[in-house]
């Protein structure tokens, strides 16, 4: 029997129960509760073999005091009366010894959230996930090929309720199986994803047919110069990097000069082309991966927000302080935007149209372990992985050593040549479920690869 | 705040009584103390639910089975300018049980410690084994522990940061920021202290049971400096000031407030420092920077586990591989490079008592004059060695590289602490810098990179120095040096003495799937490597 037959994460009327006992022991003069309640499933493969797999389900409560203008949390995950008693009692006498934060937002009332969606949530069982972990397996072992991988599953809850009456609750699942298929001599290497709401949503039959292929296709790379090559970047490729974008967007940070959104001289780059006319990026809480929680950690209701429309800014990421001081509205998104949901409006090629029509260019399925250089210009570093080939004369002639880039989106959104149909991805780095954003394949001119990498 | 026994067992009377309103599977089944400072890990009724799980594992047909309790609890402080942020304490508490079924892995988790949750999650971690029997190809074989072995480990703090008023805490921080803001150029402050506590007791079935508290503490500050004309800004980070396995001393010990003036004024200089010529230097890394590329480039890749090719998928696999060509084989380095592992170096990190797996580690040597000689290991992994193990007279025996970050997680192998050892001299950062005739010094850490197999690495910093004819001369920006890992340490020309060795460290390093976060020290001494690859990353277009 599964842990998670049934999933086990809060109802809404358990949410709200804690919340109220919560609440209702809490001394200070506001008080808001966060609930977060999730449930985990997920099988590890290794060497064509299941490695290991595990099931965990935790409630967390933080009770946040405010007395005056001060305010501490303190989490628990242990839910009795006596628990969360002592948790808000101590987060008050905490409150209580902090200095004013004149920064400081009052505390919501009660809002008008949409109707919940109806969701299916459910996890798979043991027996289910390593069922599909061998379709991945069998396949690569069927083709002399080593495969690695992972499936998580994940139900969660969260509710949000405050002493003004305010009281939210979404409940969501996510699941994701990746799988990484390598050569027995270690040359080659290829990757997958299949990113859904429910396990059903799960394709491990395309995971290991794609993986192993790009594997066997990707062996005895040979190595070329680094430098400036016409570029066609997976959906995914396009999400490791187009979605750096989205944590520069604090209109704080662009207001006070410390971001590629500031504007030299002062203010910040609202109204302004940043990049091609073509891009657009939204984040919207209809979109699935969203599904956690339809409202910020304050209560507010969440909307769809376009941030960049046809390569103009239009708008950046307000919190409440800074909207008040600033004479806005803040932006409803969420805390963590950035990971969630974000996407990008695609176009009517497709990779292979793409290939076809370079001459000479680099086809790139992901990236590996990118990092700030420098936020002036939100430039990164990191590598290719799992699958990098040559494209000469409108086809893919050869695998290619992997490079190490330094690139902007900025710089790259403005070279833009041509792009896909947009379709979900994880393009988390560390792949787990609930990572997935939308992003159409692109084709850019001039992507800078500064050196070569022997990692395969 | 502190509850007692007796506060412990009247919950569970009223849980047992069915009076919690949400039920019992939300309770959390009355074994529940209070976000503070008396922990039940160690709690004789806590040790008979962890048997009972251990017993429901065994007579469910495992022949190995692991139970571990923990209580975490960790606090944020954090300040911004002259405004408190915020302050949040976090305290987690519940059980994971992993069980070994002919040769495969199962593992579940709970926060519910009832006698009943306890074995379901027992019989869950059984399900699991038992579906993953049917893709076994090579059953899992764990290298013996002595066994029967029961004690007790503590961090070997001087202050529990927990019993710290809160305003004390408020007050380091704002001084802090204070210092910075009065710098002039700068343009905001920010500084924080995290500190954490995890009481955890493990029970195997094969008789032991170890409950350790282990403490972590970091303190740290960012300042950011902008330009007049708003086209540029730069910050300085304190990552000279690592994280320690250490308590309040560590941060009393660091003096932010003291240091906040130099953090300014470096940042505010390189708003006018000359932007690097790209090429090739001798480059000089003060170990508040060294410790983070040895972190990547020596600790990750000599993970046995990434050169067998179980982190694939995530992490990446290892060029230090595969072990019959490299071990004993592969020069990693010149001979001044000595590498060891260990988890019990006092105030670091990594230090504990025992691994997540009842072993008690050992200093251990991984690179011997410049040579990789092995790696680090698990029960499971050691095993897989045996042959090796054989051939050089050393036991089949886990280096003690077991972790989970919580109890919710399943434990795998992780790094120890991993080490550059001190060269038999007496040169120190400024010694060495006095020796080079042109070249960069870099101190502190920053933008990090390396690939899936640890050979390309792209490291920058936080202070950049020009150095000339022995000298000092000026400070730089836009730097970083690209490497391929074998050359770069093929290219250590100097090492300084035992009294430059500094003990950096990472509070939140990840791998696995899922992925888990571990904390671990790294220590070095200041370092010379000869004509390395320096870039401009000061790209505008």
């Amino acid at each position: 029997m599964s842990l998670y037959a049934p999933v086990n994460i809060l109802s809404r009327a358990e949410a709200q129960d804690i919340a109220q006992r919560a609440l209702k022991n809490s001394p200070a003069d506001e008080t808001r509760v966060n609930i977060t309640s999730s449930a985990r499933a997920d099988t590890r493969f290794a060497l064509n073999q299941v490695t290991t797999s595990g099931e965990n389900r935790d409630t967390n409560v933080t009770i946040t005091a405010f007395v005056g203008n001060r305010s501490a949390s303190v989490s628990t995950n242990r839910l009795d009366d006596a628990s969360l008693a002592a948790a808000a009692q101590q987060a008050n006498e905490i409150a209580k010894l902090v200095p004013p934060n004149p920064e400081r937002m009052p505390e919501l009332s009660q809002q008008s959230y949409p109707a919940a969606r109806d969701r299916v949530i459910s996890l798979p069982s043991p027996a289910e996930r390593a069922a599909a972990a061998k379709l991945v397996t069998e396949l690569a072992r069927a083709n002399d090929l080593i495969a690695t991988g992972f499936i998580e599953c994940r139900a969660s809850a969260v509710a949000l309720a405050n002493s003004k009456g305010l009281f939210a609750y979404d409940a969501s699942a996510n699941v994701t199986m990746t799988a990484t298929v390598r050569s027995p001599d270690g040359t080659g290497s290829g990757w997958a994803c299949s990113d859904g709401t429910t396990f059903a949503d799960i394709d491990a039959k395309q995971v290991a047919a794609t993986a192993v292929e790009k594997a066997k296709t990707s062996r005895s790379p040979v190595a070329i110069e680094p430098g400036r090559y016409t570029t066609i970047l997976e959906p995914t490729a396009v999400g490791n990097l187009v979605q750096l974008i989205a944590g520069a967007m604090q209109a704080r940070a662009a207001d006070e000069g410390r971001s590629f959104f500031s504007k030299a001289g002062g203010g910040n780059k609202i109204g302004l082309k940043v990049v091609d006319e073509r891009v657009t990026l939204t984040t919207d809480p209809d979109d699935a991966p969203s599904t956690t929680g339809g409202f910020d950690g304050s209560g507010l209701p969440l909307e769809k927000v376009t941030w960049i429309e046809n390569g103009v800014v239009k708008h950046l990421n307000y919190d409440r302080f800074w909207a008040q001081k600033q004479g806005v509205q803040p932006t409803r998104v969420g805390g963590g935007f950035g990971a969630r949901s974000l996407r990008m409006l695609g176009g009517t090629s497709s990779i292979p149209e793409m290939i076809r029509d370079t001459e000479r260019g680099i086809l790139v399925t992901r990236f590996w372990y990118i990092r700030s250089v420098d936020p002036r210009t939100i430039l990164n570093t990191g590598l290719t992985r799992d699958g990098t080939f040559l494209i000469e004369n409108g086809k893919v002639t050869r695998a290619i050593k992997n490079f190490r880039f330094n690139e902007s989106p900025i710089f790259f959104l403005n070279n833009l040549l041509a792009m896909g149909s947009t379709i979900r991805i994880n393009a988390s780095e560390a792949l787990g479920a609930g990572g997935a954003i939308y992003m159409p394949p692109i084709k850019v001119r001039d992507f800078t690869f500064s050196s070569l990498s022997d990692a395969v | 705040m502190t509850r007692t026994r007796r506060d412990f067992l009247k919950t569970s009377a009223a849980v047992a009584a069915g009076t919690l309103v949400a039920g019992q599977r939300l309770s959390a089944s009355g074994l529940i103390h209070s976000a503070s400072d008396a922990l039940p890990v160690d709690d004789p009724a806590i040790k008979a639910l962890m048997q009972h799980a251990i017993d429901v594992a065994k007579s469910g047909g495992a022949s190995y089975a692991d139970v571990r309790v923990a209580a975490r609890r960790q606090q944020n402080v954090n300040v911004r300018d002259r405004i408190v942020q915020g302050v949040s304490d976090v305290d987690t508490f519940g059980m994971g049980v992993r069980t070994l079924v002919d040769g495969a892995w199962g593992f579940a988790a709970t926060s519910q410690l009832t006698r009943d949750s306890v074995a379901a999650i027992a019989r869950a971690a059984l399900d699991q084994a038992k579906a993953n029997r049917a893709s076994q190809l090579r059953p899992v074989v764990l290298a013996p522990t002595p066994g029967n072995q029961v004690g007790t480990w503590k961090s070997p703090i001087t202050t529990d940061p927990f019993t710290i008023a809160v305003p004390d805490k408020v007050a380091v921080l704002l001084a802090a920021t204070d210092a910075a803001l009065k710098v002039k150029g700068i343009q905001t402050a920010s500084a924080s202290m995290f500190f954490l506590r995890e009481e955890k007791s493990l029970m195997t079935s094969d008789g032991s049971y170890l409950v350790q508290t282990i403490y972590r503490t970091s303190p740290s500050m960012s300042v950011s400096a902008v330009s007049a004309d708003r086209t540029d800004f730069q910050s300085i980070d304190s990552t000279d000031i690592a994280p320690m396995g250490l308590g309040y001393e560590h941060v009393l010990n660091a003096k932010l407030a003291d240091r906040a003036p130099q953090y300014a004024e470096w940042a505010v200089e390189k708003l006018s420092a000359k932007p690097v010529e790209p090429g090739r230097y001798d480059l000089l890394l003060h170990p508040s920077n060294l410790w983070l590329t040895i972190h990547e480039v020596i600790a990750h890749p000599t993970e046995l586990d990434r050169a067998l090719g179980f982190e694939a998928n995530y992490a990446g696999t290892s060029f230090v591989a595969p072990p019959d060509a490299v071990l004993g084989k592969l020069k990693y380095g010149t001979e001044l490079m000595n590498i060891v592992g260990d988890r019990e170096q006092p105030g670091s990190l990594g230090a504990i008592g025992w691994d997540d797996e009842a072993v008690k580690p050992t200093k251990f040597d991984i690179v011997k004059d410049g040579v990789f000689v092995d790696y680090q290991t698990t029960r499971e992994q050691a095993t897989l060695m045996a042959d090796y193990y054989k051939k050089v007279g050393k036991p089949v025996r886990s280096y003690g590289c077991s972790y989970a970050q919580s109890w919710a997680d399943v434990q795998f192998q992780r790094m120890p602490n991993v080490s550059l050892q001190p060269g038999r001299n007496d040169d120190t950062w400024e010694s060495m810098i006095a020796k080079i005739d042109k070249g960069i010094a870099i101190y502190g850490d920053g933008s990090f990179s390396i690939d899936q197999q640890r050979y390309n690495g792209q490291f920058a910093g936080q202070v950049f120095w020009e150095i000339k004819g022995g000298k000092i001369v000026g400070m730089l920006k836009d730097v970083a040096y690209q490497f391929r890992t074998p050359n770069f340490w093929g290219s250590l020309k100097a090492i300084g003495g035992p009294r430059s060795y500094v003990l950096g460290g990472a509070f939140g390093d990840a791998k696995g799937q899922p992925g888990q976060s571990n904390s671990v020290s790294h220590g070095c001494v200041p370092s010379l490597f000869g004509q390395v690859n320096i870039i401009n990353t000061g790209r505008r277009a």
